[in-house]
């Protein structure tokens, strides 16, 4: 029986790209707050080198962002269609749901994949607009001259709007990866009696940490300066 | 012994697969709790045959839980509150007295009503006729161990084999996806020995069956599991997608 790439587009196809691209999602996530944590000391000049140093990588930068890109929007798309088709498979509801309990994984956060995952979207473009592509501000730092983010950075987290906005996406995709996590590793066929629980628990406190380490930012960020 | 109780049900009434249906109240009154689930409708039936009125359809046959013929979601429930039953199995001490009970067909665009509570699940007959057997020459019976089969396999193979095809994943799924009833097939055949020849066929023409068949797409609420009147585990779908990524990218053809 032949196969063709449309084969990766079924039902099952499907859920090895959006876990394979989610997965690199949560890899950049974490290595994106190693280096906004930078922000916490207070020589702002690390910062800006660290940022520096990345745009400093050119087309290695570009290659990666560009990796991202079609990662982000393969995982959009997946995650729509998934949606879509729910909703098609099912065009008559329940009067009444009730959850049936253990060991069911479904829980808040796997019923709202989609609208945690939109307001991931929406953040996303807004942020890299914000930062990204905001205002230049230029510093020189040990002789170089090189775009001041710290002064951004601290810009726009006076605005007590921004920083209620940026703390609720990141409780979202604390949300979004407490089901995301473990459910990557069921979509690529790994499960194991023993190591799925601990993949499961796993998978919640990366959530809250990833959560709470990106939420400290902007509230220290607020009150120090 | 308990005392006889009252319930009030709400039932789901279509008269057929293009008429509207709405919910309709009944009041049963000297229900004994150890009447199974069936039975009670059995004698709400009784009642509305003497009034003259239609009973409401729904689909039994062995009544002890291994056919897969019954199925209905009860208070939001496929198969109802009880664990690891299907619904013949479930009896009325599992209620109060006085309690309402919802009681609703599984709802899924490739299970259509047909009548009240009775679905036309075929869609599952096409997933199995597409790649649920093995090809055999039959005759006379093997000895039992002419093919030695791990005992691993074999538990995890009866544990797969256990599904009954009743459809309460698909109603209980939140995107009405059939993967837990694929899975089980698929991984079934694909632990046992007989099976290994045809995997790769296998897992390629069920799980286009059934996308063809239009269920949804599973996104591991796991729900399924949690009302599976046989308990089949979700490692099962886990199963399938290995399977179904031998066939497509580590061994295409
Ligand atoms: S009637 Fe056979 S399983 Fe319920």
């Amino acid at each position: 029986m032949p196969v063709s790439c449309c084969d990766l587009w079924t039902t099952v196809g499907k859920k090895y790209l959006a876990a394979a691209a989610g997965l690199v999602f949560l890899v950049f996530v974490i290595v994106h707050l190693g280096g906004n944590l930078l922000l916490l000391l207070d020589n702002p000049n690390l910062y800006n080198s660290y940022s520096h140093h990345l745009v400093s990588l050119g087309p290695l930068l570009w290659f990666g962002e560009a990796v991202l890109l079609a990662f982000f929007l393969l995982h959009a798309v997946i995650g729509t269609l998934v949606y879509i088709r729910a909703r098609e498979a099912r065009p008559v509801g329940y009067h009444e749901i009730a959850d049936a309990g253990k060991p069911s994984r479904k829980t808040l956060s796997s019923r709202t994949m989609i609208w945690s995952g939109i307001v991931i979207l929406v953040f996303t473009i807004l942020h890299l607009i914000t930062f990204k592509f905001g205002e230049h501000y230029t510093v020189v730092v040990d002789g170089i001259e090189m775009r001041d983010f710290h002064t951004l950075v601290v810009e726009v987290f006076q605005k007590p709007g921004y920083v209620v906005w940026y703390l609720l996406a990141m409780v979202l995709l604390g949300l979004h990866l407490r089901h995301g996590f473990w459910s990557a590793f069921q979509s690529l066929g790994v499960n194991h009696p023993r190591y799925t629980p601990f993949i499961y628990g796993l998978g919640t406190g990366l959530a809250v940490l990833l959560a709470f380490g990106y939420i400290v930012i902007p509230i220290y960020v607020y009150f120090k300066y | 012994m308990a005392k006889n109780m009252t319930v009030y049900l709400k039932i789901w009434r279509q008269p057929g697969p293009d008429q509207p249906g709405r919910m309709v109240d009944y009041t049963l009154q000297d229900v004994s709790p150890d009447m199974s689930f069936l039975e009670m409708l059995d004698v709400l039936n009784t009642q509305l045959i003497a009034r003259g009125d239609e009973p409401v359809e729904f689909d039994s046959d062995c009544r002890e839980g291994i056919c897969g013929s019954c199925g209905m979601v009860i208070n939001g429930i496929a198969h109802g509150p009880l664990k690891g039953v299907a619904t013949c199995q479930l009896h009325m001490r599992s209620f109060d007295d006085g309690a309402t009970i919802v009681i609703e067909p599984w709802r899924a665009r490739s299970f259509p009503v047909i009548k009240d509570l009775v679905v036309d699940r075929s869609a599952f007959d096409r997933i199995i006729i597409s790649g649920g057997y093995v090809t055999v020459k039959t005759g006379q019976a093997p000895d039992a161990h002419a093919i030695p089969v791990p005992r691993p396999d074999q538990e995890k193979a009866m544990d797969a084999a256990a599904c009954i095809g009743c459809g309460a994943c698909v109603a209980a799924c939140p995107n009405a996806s059939a993967a837990l009833f694929t899975a089980a097939k698929i991984s079934h055949l694909a632990y046992l020995p007989q099976g290994r020849v045809e995997a790769r066929e296998r897992a390629l023409a069920m799980v286009r069956q059934m996308d063809a068949e239009g269920f949804g797409n599973c996104s591991n609420h796991g729900e399924c599991e949690a009302v599976c009147p046989k308990e089949i585990s979700i490692s099962t779908i886990a199963k399938m997608r290995r399977e179904y990524l031998k066939a497509v990218v580590l061994n295409p053809e």
